[in-house]
């Protein structure tokens, strides 16, 4: 299993005024292919800034950055720009759907940006992607028709659409109740085992539990690093009282 | 990205508010319509002018007073006396390119019959006057050789001076008039012409023999033009220049003497006609360019407002991979989508208009195709020149910032 991601002696530092705020003291890591990691810590632990790392939308102050073997120190912006496009599956805690449009166009979207496709493809794999969330029969549902469930689906099949080497989750479960979370944490789980990479920012303890590592940052530090073994979210969700208003 | 993925981009995100996209369209909308109504106004009313000035006639050549100096002092045109009777003789009897020629004198007075006055302008010619200014009589007759040297008190009058004086009565020949207390006999009525194009009632008019005006009105033995018809259009130019030279030699002006008379033939006023209303045109399509501007200013705000209102959605695109430029585009082309959009339905609304008040004022209705294509290409260009900065400036986000903005 090749490494998806690694990180070396990572330091990111901020200046506000005079002040610098040192948010990541130096970490390092790595990511195998087939990982599903959480990455815990309190807020202002570093979470953030090293998942903006990893998503290619920041550059670290010093260290090394490499995704699927690619280094992103010295990349121009357009550059990291196509890296996120190609390597790299966002999913936000406010899924960030574009308003007034369908579920399928929303998840073509990342695919408008890759040149190489034609619109025929784009829309075949659109399908395939929200058919992999269990979204196939909502396709052409707007936003406001969804539940807050669906769309965070909608959000994760526009992540996997580009057939990216991860999944990068912030919060994805932040917006939602316990059921509901339990439902996205078990397809994260299929698509894990499907051999999808996720990474999943967040500061829920149980939600960590589903994961199969867990990573801890406190002060820009990384202070535990460890393997578990991680419960099912679909058996889980059968110990949960139905939702009166689901 | 290519550019019709981005078009496609741009003009869905302007679908998805349509209310919005539709009311900045509307100052550009104005703006193309006022441009293309002027534009396509003034030349109308130019081609209009036009016709009006051809009607009387292109072979028309008038000769008029300038200004004399004495010992320095300019006198001005009014007081020159510089054309007289026997000029109109040695043009009538030298120039062979001129079929017809008149002197002509004005004086203006009140026109009184009984308890009705009109204020009125009386011209006085000889019997070719009606001919050379192509007028024809309704009813009676035109005055005679043996008015003329007599200044026969009688006056041919246009149709708005018979309504005016003679409010019940729709034939007054023969009756009197009183111009300044002196009577003059109606021997005829002429055609109606109605207005020309300066507004100006041609039917209000007094015409008499010039020599009761010169006698009876002014006092003068002096005349103020002379009007000629050359023999044919194409010679009016000739005429002109032997009627120039024959008249230096009349009024005996050394080589070094500056003419004391202007020619001009009826193509020489065409062309000043037509430099004036260009020069309204061009200014009446400056006055309509600020409502383009404004427009474009509009556009322009509406971008900044949608770049701030959509920075998540920016923030968004950049995560999946939008390059910078991608997003430069992108708001761009929305803005030129807007304006193209918007120029297109206001060069039509401009066309549809344009229509309308030519028929209303009965000129000629004429598409300027420059005008449209110049239209098009200054939609394009505000697009581009107000859309630019809130574009760059939605492109200059920075995606972290962008994607947490609430």
């Amino acid at each position: 299993m090749g490494e998806i991601i690694k990180i070396k002696e990572l330091r990111r530092t901020f200046q506000m005024g005079n002040e610098e705020i040192h948010a990541l003291k130096g970490i390092s890591f790595g990511i195998s292919e087939g990982e599903f990691v959480s990455i815990m810590g309190s807020s202002g632990g570093g979470k953030s800034t090293l998942l903006n790392i990893l998503g290619c939308l920041d550059r670290p102050t010093s260290g090394e950055y490499y995704i699927d073997g690619i280094s992103i120190s010295k990349r121009t912006r357009a550059e990291l720009a196509t890296l996120r496009n190609r390597k790299i599956g966002f999913i936000f805690q406010s899924y960030n759907l574009l308003a007034r449009t369908t579920a399928l166009e929303n998840v073509e979207l990342p695919l408008l940006y890759n040149n190489t496709l034609s619109s025929k493809e784009r829309k075949e794999r659109a399908m395939h992607a929200l058919s992999q969330v269990g979204l196939q029969d909502r396709m052409e549902h707007m936003p406001n028709q969804l539940s807050g469930g669906q769309q965070q689906r909608v959000a994760i099949a526009r992540a996997l659409v580009n057939d990216p080497v991860i999944l990068l989750a912030d919060e994805a479960t932040g917006n939602l109740d316990t059921r509901t979370s339990y439902e996205i944490m078990s397809l994260f789980q299929k698509l894990n085992l499907k051999g999808k990479t996720i990474a999943f920012v967040t500061h829920e303890p149980d939600i960590a539990t589903f994961t199969n590592r867990i990573i801890q940052l406190r002060d820009g530090h990384i202070i535990k690093d460890t393997e578990v073994e991680p419960k099912l979210a679909s058996e889980m969700l059968v110990g949960l009282p139905q939702n009166e208003d689901y | 990205m290519d550019i019709f993925n981005l078009v496609k981009i741009a003009y869905k995100a302007l679908l998805r508010n349509k209310t919005r996209a539709m009311l900045t369209m509307l100052g550009i909308i104005i703006g193309i319509t006022s441009v293309i109504v002027m534009v396509n106004l003034g030349q109308s009313s130019t081609h209009s002018i036009n016709d009006q000035i051809s009607s009387m006639g292109t072979n028309l050549i008038t000769i008029s007073r300038v200004s004399q100096r004495q010992g320095g002092v300019n006198i001005g045109s009014g007081d020159a006396q510089t054309l007289v009777n026997k000029d109109v003789d040695a043009i009538l009897s030298k120039v062979k390119y001129v079929s017809e020629a008149t002197p002509v004198v004005s004086a203006s007075g009140q026109l009184v019959n009984g308890a009705h006055n009109w204020p009125g302008i009386i011209q006085g010619g000889n019997i070719d006057l009606l001919k050379i200014r192509k007028l024809g009589l309704a009813r009676g007759s035109n005055f005679t050789k043996q008015d003329i040297k007599s200044a026969a008190k009688v006056c041919i009058v246009g149709k708005t001076v018979v309504d005016n004086l003679f409010p019940d009565d729709k034939n007054p020949i023969g009756k009197n008039i009183r111009i300044d207390r002196i009577p003059l006999k109606i021997i005829g009525i002429l055609e109606s012409k109605g207005q020309n194009q300066m507004g100006q009632d041609q039917d209000d008019i007094v015409i008499a023999p010039y020599s009761t005006v010169q006698k009876r009105f002014l006092g003068i033995n002096y005349i103020h033009t002379i009007m000629a018809s050359a023999n044919s259009e194409n010679v009016a130019i000739l005429a002109a220049e032997e009627i120039e030279s024959i008249l230096r030699k009349e009024h005996k002006l050394k080589t070094e003497q500056e003419n004391d008379f202007q020619v001009r033939t009826q193509q020489e006023i065409l062309e000043m006609t037509s430099s004036i209303t260009g020069l309204l045109t061009i200014l009446l399509v400056a006055i309509a360019s600020i409502s383009l501007v404004v427009g474009g200013i509009g556009i322009m705000n509406i971008m900044y407002v949608t770049v701030t209102e959509r920075t998540k959605e920016i923030g968004l695109r950049m995560s999946i991979g939008a390059q910078n430029k991608d997003i430069l585009f992108q708001f761009l082309y929305e803005s030129i989508i807007l304006c193209l959009i918007g120029g297109i339905i206001g060069i039509i609304l401009g066309l549809a208009l344009s229509h309308i008040i030519a028929g209303a004022l009965s000129w000629p209705f004429i598409v300027s195709l420059p005008a449209v294509g110049i239209s098009f290409l200054v939609c394009t260009v505000t697009g581009i020149f107000f859309g630019w900065y809130p574009a760059k400036k939605a492109a200059s986000l920075d995606p972290i910032t962008a994607l947490r903005y609430e």
